[in-house]
C-alpha cells in the first residue's frame, strides 16, 4: 500500500498536464490473478447465502439464482431456536454454544499443556528430553484419524461419552503447541532466567511471572490457529456424541440435510445459513487477534 | 557486607575441560575486585560459580561466614548485573526492581520504600513507569543496577556490565558505578576484558589467563610489577615492551647496551620495559629506529624497532618527534625481568 501512494500522488501534483501512470500489462496480469482468486473463495460463500433466504422449494426448483429472497429472518429463527432431532435439543443456538466449548476448551487445552511440555523439556536438565521432544514430535506422524478406535475405546470405557471432556482431552495433546513453545522458549536469553534465579523466583514463579507474559503474542498465534483447527473438527465429535444435546455446528448441519423422509424436501435455507453462522467465530477470531498472531509468529527480539 | 573467599575452587566440565584450575583468593568486606582477562581465560565463569549458576566442581567458597557451595543463588544474599542487563521486559522499570524484594515477601510499603530510594540514588524516577524497551542503553544499564542495590545484597556482582554501551557512556558509567560501590560499601566483584575499566575501577585486580591465576595485586602492582609477561602484556595500553636481552655480571644487555642493573640473575632474560620509561635523550644508549608516530593529543606513541625487536614509546606532547633514529634511554629501575621461558617474573 504505502509504496504505492508516492506513484499516485505524483501525478495529481502535476495535474494539467497528461502524466498518467502508465498501465502495465503486468499490472493488469496481477490484478486479475487477484480478482480470480478472491472470486473463487467469495462467490461459494455468496452462493449459500442467496440461499439461506429464498424458500428450499426454490432451491431445489432452480438453484442458486441472482434473486435474494424473503426468507432471511424465517431461516434464521429455524436456525438458531429450533431443533431438528427428536429430542428437541440441537438448536442451533445450542449447537453454536458446544462448538464454542470445543474450540476454546481444545485451543486453551492445547495451548496449556504445549507450554508446559515444552517448559519442562528447554529449561529443565532432564535426561532425555532431547528424546522425549522427538517423541512427542513424531506425533505429528499419527493424526486423530490414525488412532481413531483405540482412542475411542479408552474414552468409552472412561465413560466419557457424550461428555465435553470426552470431546476435548484426547484431542489436546499437541505436538505442534509444543514444538513452537519449544522454540520460543529457546530464544528467550538465558540471563533472564538467571536473573530471575537471582532474584528468587521458583519454576513455577518463573514460569508464570516471566515466562507467561512474554510468551503473549505466541499464545495468541496458537490460540487462533487451534481455536480454529478445534472450531472445524468433524469426525472426532461424531464419533463421541450421540446425543442431540451434544452436536457441535459443524457436525450438525450435515443433519439437517439427511431428513430426507417421504416427501419432505431437506432444510437447505436453514442449512446454508448456519453453515454461514459457523464460519463467522473463527473469522472473527482471527480478526481479533491479527495482530499478534503476526508478531507472535514474527517477532524474534526479546 | 562481607568478606568472600575462595579455597581452590575449580571448575571441570562435563565434556573433560578444565575452565577453572584451583584458584584461591580472599576478598575483603568492601573491597571493589575486578577479575580481568582475555576471552574464554575463565573468568566469568569464576563469577558464575560465585553467583551460584554454576556448580563447584572442587573447592569451598564462604560468603561472609557460611559455606555456600550447594546454596541457591536465591540465598547467598548477592546480586548480580548482567552484560546484557537481563532486565524483564514486560514489566515496568519499578516492577523489574521491586521483583526480587516481592519474592522475598517484603511487605509492599517497604518495597515501595526501597524502590523509590534506589531510583533516587541512580536518577531513575522519571523512568519508573516506562518497560525497558522504552529506554536508552545506559539508562536500562541503571535499572539492572537498581534491581541490584534494592535487595540490600552482601555481594555485587558485575559480568561485563559495561560491554554494551558506547565508549564515552562507558567511561561515565564507570565512574557511576565506582562511586555507587564506595557509597554502599558493598563487596563486590566484577569481571571485564577491558583492562581500563580494570585500572580504573578496582581495588585489587586479579588477572587471569586460560583458567589460571596469574596476578592478583592492586591496580599499581600489577601495572609497574607484572607477576609474568602475560599480564605485562595484557595490562596497559600500549603493552609493555618485551625484548630478549643477556643477563650477566649483575646488569643486563641487550646487544651490547647495559640498559639495567640486576641481580643474582644470569643468561638470557625477558626485559619488560613500559612505553613511557623510554626517554628520548641525545646520549642515551639505544638506538630506535621510529617509523610510525600516533598522534593522540596529549602525548603520542611511536612505534619502532630496534635490532628484531618492535617497541613502543610513549612521549608528552611537548617532545618534538621525528621518524627516524632516536636515541633514547631507560628510566632507571622501571624496568621487569622476566624468566625468558616461564615467563615468570624474576
Amino acid at each position: 500500500m504505502s509504496d504505492t501512494t508516492p506513484a499516485a500522488l505524483a501525478p495529481a501534483a502535476t495535474a494539467g498536464t497528461r502524466k498518467r501512470r502508465r498501465i502495465r500489462a503486468s499490472d493488469i496480469f496481477d490484478h486479475a490473478v487477484l480478482i480470480a482468486g478472491s472470486a473463487l473463495m467469495l462467490i461459494p460463500l455468496l452462493m449459500v447465502f442467496q440461499m439461506a433466504t429464498v424458500p428450499d422449494v426454490e432451491v431445489i426448483k432452480t438453484g442458486p439464482t441472482f434473486t435474494i429472497g424473503d426468507q432471511l429472518d424465517d431461516n434464521f429463527n429455524k436456525a438458531m431456536f429450533q431443533a431438528s432431532g427428536f429430542s428437541g435439543e440441537n438448536t442451533g443456538s445450542r449447537m453454536l454454544l458446544n462448538s464454542f466449548i470445543l474450540g476454546i476448551g481444545f485451543a486453551v487445552g492445547k495451548i496449556v499443556i504445549g507450554m508446559m511440555a515444552a517448559y519442562a523439556i528447554v529449561y529443565f536438565r532432564l535426561r532425555f528430553a532431547t528424546l522425549a521432544f522427538w517423541v512427542i514430535f513424531t506425533t505429528l506422524l499419527l493424526p486423530l484419524e490414525v488412532r481413531i478406535l483405540p482412542s475411542y475405546e479408552v474414552v468409552q470405557k472412561l465413560g466419557m461419552l457424550n461428555t465435553y471432556q470426552g470431546l476435548i482431552i484426547p484431542l489436546i495433546a499437541s505436538a505442534t503447541a509444543t514444538f513452537f513453545f519449544r522454540q520460543y522458549f529457546r530464544s528467550i536469553p538465558e540471563e533472564l532466567v538467571e536473573a530471575a534465579r537471582i532474584d528468587g523466583a521458583g519454576p513455577v514463579k518463573f514460569f508464570i511471572d516471566i515466562l507467561v507474559p512474554l510468551s503473549r503474542t505466541m499464545i495468541a498465534a496458537m490460540f487462533i490457529i487451534m481455536f480454529v483447527y478445534g472450531w472445524n473438527q468433524y469426525l472426532w465429535p461424531t464419533m463421541i456424541t450421540t446425543e442431540e444435546d451434544m452436536f457441535t455446528l459443524v457436525r450438525g448441519i450435515k443433519q439437517i440435510t439427511q431428513v430426507m423422509e417421504g416427501n419432505r424436501i431437506p432444510e437447505y435455507g436453514r442449512a446454508n445459513l448456519l453453515a454461514i453462522i459457523a464460519i463467522i467465530p473463527p473469522v472473527f477470531v482471527v480478526i481479533f487477534f491479527q495482530s499478534w498472531f503476526v508478531k507472535g509468529l514474527m517477532e524474534s527480539d526479546k | 557486607m562481607a568478606q568472600v573467599s575462595l579455597n581452590n575452587i575449580r571448575k571441570v566440565y562435563p565434556n573433560g575441560v578444565e575452565a577453572v584450575t584451583p584458584s584461591s583468593f580472599h576478598i575483603q568486606d568492601g573491597e571493589f575486585v575486578v577479575l580481568v582477562g582475555p576471552s574464554g581465560c575463565g573468568k566469568s565463569t569464576l563469577l558464575r560459580m560465585i553467583a551460584g549458576l554454576e556448580d563447584i566442581t572442587d573447592g569451598t567458597l564462604k560468603i561472609g561466614e557460611r559455606e555456600v557451595n550447594d546454596t541457591d543463588p536465591a540465598h547467598r544474599d548477592i546480586a548480580m548485573v548482567f552484560q546484557n542487563y537481563a532486565l524483564y521486559p514486560h514489566m515496568t522499570v519499578r516492577k523489574n526492581i521491586a521483583y526480587g524484594l516481592k519474592n522475598r515477601k517484603t511487605p509492599a510499603d517497604e518495597i515501595a520504600r526501597k524502590v523509590a530510594e534506589a531510583s533516587a540514588l541512580l536518577n531513575l524516577d522519571e523512568y519508573l513507569d516506562r518497560k525497558p524497551s522504552q529506554l536508552s542503553g545506559g539508562q536500562r544499564q541503571r535499572v539492572a543496577m537498581g534491581r541490584a542495590i534494592v535487595r540490600d545484597p552482601a555481594l555485587f556482582l558485575f559480568d561485563e556490565p559495561l560491554s554494551n554501551l558506547d565508549a564515552k557512556l562507558r567511561n561515565q558509567m564507570r565512574i557511576e558505578i565506582k562511586a555507587l560501590q564506595r557509597r554502599l560499601g558493598v563487596t563486590s566483584i566484577y569481571v571485564t576484558h577491558d583492562q581500563v575499566e580494570a585500572m580504573t575501577m578496582a581495588d585489587r585486580i586479579i588477572v587471569m589467563n586460560a583458567g589460571k591465576i596469574e596476578q592478583i595485586g592492586t591496580p599499581e602492582e600489577v601495572y609497574h610489577r607484572p607477576a609474568s609477561t602475560f599480564v605485562a602484556s595484557f595490562m596497559g595500553a600500549p603493552p609493555m615492551n618485551l625484548l630478549s636481552a643477556q643477563a650477566r655480571d649483575g646488569s643486563v644487555h641487550y646487544g651490547d647496551t647495559v640498559v639495567t642493573g640486576c641481580n643474582g640473575t644470569e643468561g638470557q632474560v625477558t626485559l619488560g620495559i613500559r612505553p613511557e620509561d623510554i626517554l628520548p635523550d641525545d646520549n642515551g644508549p639505544l638506538a630506535i629506529h621510529v617509523d610510525i608516530i600516533e598522534e593522540l593529543g596529549a602525548h603520542r606513541l611511536l612505534h619502532g624497532s630496534i635490532g628484531d625487536d618492535r617497541l613502543t614509546m610513549h612521549v608528552g606532547k611537548d617532545t618534538p618527534v621525528s621518524t627516524g633514529p632516536v636515541s633514547v634511554s631507560v628510566k632507571p629501575g622501571a624496568a621487569s625481568l622476566f624468566h625468558h621461558q616461564t615467563g615468570q617474573r624474576l
